[in-house]
């Protein structure tokens, strides 16, 4: 019971790491970016080569893997991404998914279409047995990174210049522009690192929940329901969305398995029918 | 019918180029002996891009699973030919077209309750989600739909009782044809009717058609439902002239390749589907013959390439032509 | 015994903490020519959107012909006889200026219609010629003839303008609301646009938003002053001309509003 709920916890911390750079897109500039799951896969990939081919340390390779796609995110921000801000939500679903095939392709001509192994160290193998159950010490790990990393953003948001700017600008574009707000600049850097983000993301999470060319699609509803239930505008909603959905997967996948992998639709249409416009929403302004 | 309406953007008769076109079409059953398994392809494909521009084009609704209903009708006309060979009516492609098309309008009708209120976001979710929730069940019930394997043994009896399907596909680009200019007579008839206006008004503005007195939920639940019809009479089609249904009919790729031939040939307009999906087709044809595998690349190369520099697709491009040689035709 | 045309009764409207329509009790009677006025921010729009469904009240009823309509959605209302204008355009960017109110005459007559009206939805637009007709003079009489046939989106603002009171009179409404349909555009099409509606049928009930005053009072038999979302007071347009309190909330910036 107990390890399911942490293991549901992990899984939905998980989910949050990968989705909140697509949540500030979509609420800074209204964004449907579908290709966040490549940042995620990109990040998974750099791992492994970079441990498989340059043989460096498992710890080395998270802070390389966010920094490679959060480059990668950057250059594709001012070059592409950075044309279709103001198009239609159609034309930024097109754009996005034309490059979700492209980077599936392109990682299987190079990688190959097989499920990536990552070889943790040591130290992170095996199980931790807690009052009530036990955890797998690589679960324990991942929930320790991410549940500082929320702390974290939260704080940067709120402490920050960058941070009040940041909200500034979710608020109203125009009156950020207005007090002299480099909105292109700050949304370029907030998109390095959501994409940076999704990249740690993937590389935390290839262990856990796989790594082969179709991740971008595998867990594109995922994202998607994190940030339809959770909401854009802040980063507690999607946090909790994650974590529920993490829970509720995971649970049901165990508990029911001959239905378990329903549950997540489940929990869309509910909410759906509950409250369309996302469970942490504020109520309509 | 009555003579040419007084104004352009009233004329709803059938115009020279579309008479062309079909003519162009059913001619090719003749004088492309060798092509015809292409052919019925095309039309499988312009039947469900038509299906989607429904939808998407007219009432501005972006889908990510539109492949959901093409699979249902797959696996549902496959079945009723594996399962009922020997049944006169039961058995024969057209009744299994039929029934194809109902069982996709049911799940079609039932799923539009969820794509009727929320954002585009949620939208996209819901229709991804829809068609995931349909092809894990599909995977599931192996026993019935030969799971990862596919549905072998659909073997249709002749269409009508009459015209037995042939190695060559002569019999199934006709048939396909057929049910494709069917289709876009009716999808002709919808769009160019109040009702197609309408479509387009809820797109453009919501409010205002609202404040008009169209009743929004009620029109999108509709065109929601005869698009999933007739997403699922193209899946039909497939399963019914190659035999076979599988779990990819329903995939997600497929749903993506749907949209872009609707990029290819431009949405909003019947014939972007149709021409969207003859460029698309060839194209497909050629590449997988040279890299069967990276087909995926060119797909998302293309995506880009037509969102960044060629939005209106051939359509567009064929109207700015058209704008030149003509500069005072309007629309 | 009459109903109003329109009544509302203790409404309200509020946006978090702000009351944006405080406790409005409202009546319009057929036929009315009444002008609803104050200050931006007043609550003016908001009224209309409350009346026309497009928001829901908080609290308190709107009766439209003396049936209770506050829950109806707002296409049902337009089909029970009432239709408005936006203050900023709503307009159908791909259609024409003759696909939009065509398109609303067929809706118009759909209400009316039964199965008749179900068979209509689904034949070509371009086969009924009268109402492609009815449709081009209700155009052209906004001096809309030259661009019946350009999509929306190609036009100018004034134009546009035109074309939002071009389709709320093609709803055939008995109760018709303008929120400010003379804003921002020129001396002319101002002139046009009074002209129109001072020939609408006499048993139209109409309210007009405007800040012009001269525009008021040669439009409006009675007047209703709107402040903070309250009504200040409703009268003849002698009774408010004369009034004190609205010549200091109202008239005296009504300059530069
Ligand atoms: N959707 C909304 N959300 C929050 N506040 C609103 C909304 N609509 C209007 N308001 C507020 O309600 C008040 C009345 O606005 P409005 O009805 O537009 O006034 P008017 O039309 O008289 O200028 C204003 O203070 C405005 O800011
Ligand atoms: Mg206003």
């Amino acid at each position: 019971m107990l390890t399911i709920l942490l293991d549901g916890v992990a899984y939905g911390m998980l989910l949050f790491v990968l989705a909140v750079g697509l949540c500030v897109t979509m609420g800074l500039m209204n964004f449907i970016n579908l290709a966040h799951g490549a940042f995620a896969m990109a990040g998974g990939y750099v791992t492994i080569l970079l441990m498989q081919r340059a043989g460096l340390s498992f710890y080395l390779c998270l802070p390389l893997a966010f920094l490679v796609t959060a480059a990668a995110g950057l250059v594709l921000e001012r070059t592409l991404y950075v044309r279709l801000y103001d198009k239609s939500h159609l034309d930024q679903v097109l754009f996005s998914l034309g490059l979700v095939f492209m980077a599936m392709a392109g990682v299987d001509y190079v990688m190959g279409g097989n499920q990536q192994i990552i070889q943790l160290p040591p130290e992170l193998r095996g199980r931790l047995q807690v009052p009530g159950g036990s955890i797998g010490v690589y679960r324990l790990f991942i929930i320790a990174i991410c549940g500082v990393l929320p702390l974290g953003l939260q704080q940067a948001l709120t402490r920050t210049r960058f941070g009040s700017r940041l909200r500034a600008a979710v608020d109203d574009r125009r009156v950020a522009r207005g007090l002299g707000i480099d909105v292109a600049k700050l949304f370029a850097l907030t998109f390095a690192f959501g994409s940076g983000l999704a990249g740690l993301g993937g590389a935390l999470g290839a262990e856990v929940l796989g790594l082969d060319p179709t991740f971008p699609v595998k867990f594109m509803i995922y994202f998607l329901i994190v940030v339809s239930v959770g909401g854009a505008t802040t980063i507690t909603g999607p946090f909790f969305a994650s974590i529920l959905l993490g829970i509720a997967d995971v649970a049901g996948k165990y508990y029911v398995p001959a239905i378990g992998g329903f549950i997540i639709y489940t929990v869309m249409v509910v909410v759906l029918i509950w409250r369309p416009a996302g469970l942490f929403v504020k109520a309509a302004r | 019918m009555r003579g040419p309406a007084r104004f352009r953007s009233m004329q709803t008769g059938w115009r020279w180029y579309e008479i062309v076109f079909w003519a162009a079409a059913f001619a090719m059953l003749v004088l492309a002996p060798s092509r015809l398994l292409l052919l019925n392809e095309i039309a499988i494909f312009a039947l469900l891009a038509l299906s989607l521009d429904l939808i998407l084009g007219f009432a501005g609704i972006v889908s990510l699973g539109h492949a959901a209903f093409f699979g249902v009708g797959a696996y549902t006309a496959g079945l009723l030919a594996k399962h009922f060979s020997e049944h006169a009516l039961l058995g024969d492609p057209t009744i299994g077209l039929g029934i194809a098309a109902l069982t996709a309008a049911i799940i079609g009708f039932a799923s539009s309750f969820l794509v009727l209120r929320g954002s585009d976001l949620t939208r996209l979710m819901v229709t991804l989600g829809v068609a995931l929730i349909v092809q894990e069940i599909a995977n599931r019930l192996d026993w019935i739909t030969g799971g990862a394997d596919g549905l072998q043994g659909v073997l249709p009896r002749p269409v009508l009782g009459a015209f037995e399907f042939d190695l060559y596909g002569r019999t199934a680009a006709t048939y396909s044809l057929v049910v494709l200019f069917i289709a876009f007579v009716v999808a002709r008839q919808v769009v160019h009717a109040p009702f197609g206006l309408g479509l387009k008004a809820i797109r453009d503005n919501r409010l205002r058609a609202e404040a008009i007195g169209i009743p929004v939920n009620r029109r999108l639940i509709a065109i929601y439902t005869l698009a999933a019809a007739l997403a699922g009479m193209a899946g039909a089609l497939l399963a019914q002239t190659t035999q076979f249904a599988s779990l990819d009919m329903l995939d997600f790729q497929r749903s993506a390749e749907a949209l872009l031939m609707l990029v290819i040939g431009g949405a909003g307009n019947l014939f972007g589907g149709l021409l969207g999906a003859i460029v698309f087709a060839i194209a497909h044809d050629v590449l997988k013959g040279i890299t069967a595998q990276y087909w995926q690349f060119w797909l998302g190369l293309s995506l880009i390439i037509l969102v960044l520099f060629a939005r209106g697709g051939l359509t567009g491009l064929l109207r700015l032509l058209y704008r030149r040689v003509r500069p005072e035709a309007a629309p | 015994m009459t109903n109003p045309a329109l009544e509302t009764r203790a409404l309200r409207k509020t946006f978090g903490g702000l009351v944006a329509t405080d406790t409005v009790d409202f009546r319009l009677e057929a036929g009315a020519r009444h002008a609803l006025i104050g200050p931006n921010g007043a609550g003016k729009t908001t009224f209309v959107n409350l009346l026309s469904g497009a928001l829901q009240p908080t609290s308190g009823s709107i009766h439209l012909e003396g049936r209770d309509i506050t829950a109806w959605p707002a296409s049902k209302r337009a089909r029970a006889g009432l239709s408005r204008t936006f203050q900023i355009n709503q307009l159908f960017a791909g259609l024409t200026p003759l696909q939009s109110v065509v398109l609303t005459l067929a809706q118009a007559e759909e209400t009316g219609g039964g199965s008749a009206g179900l068979m209509d939805l689904f034949r070509s637009a371009g086969s009924n010629g009268a109402r492609i007709e009815e449709a081009a003079a209700i155009l052209e009489n906004l001096h809309l003839g030259a661009c019946l046939d350009k999509e929306i989106a190609t036009l100018a603002y004034g134009q546009q303008r035109l074309i939002e009171i071009a389709i709320a009179l093609a709803a055939k409404p008995r109760v018709l609301l303008l929120d400010e349909p003379a804003a921002g555009i020129s001396q002319e099409e101002r002139e046009l646009i009074l002209g129109v509606i001072g020939a609408l049928p006499s048993a139209m009930a109409i309210v007009l938003i405007e800040h012009d005053m001269d525009l008021v009072f040669r439009f409006a038999r009675s007047i209703t002053v709107l402040v903070n979302g309250a009504v200040l007071t409703t009268g003849s347009v002698a009774e408010i001309s004369a009034d004190e309190r609205v010549r200091k909330v109202y008239l005296g910036e009504g300059e530069h509003a």
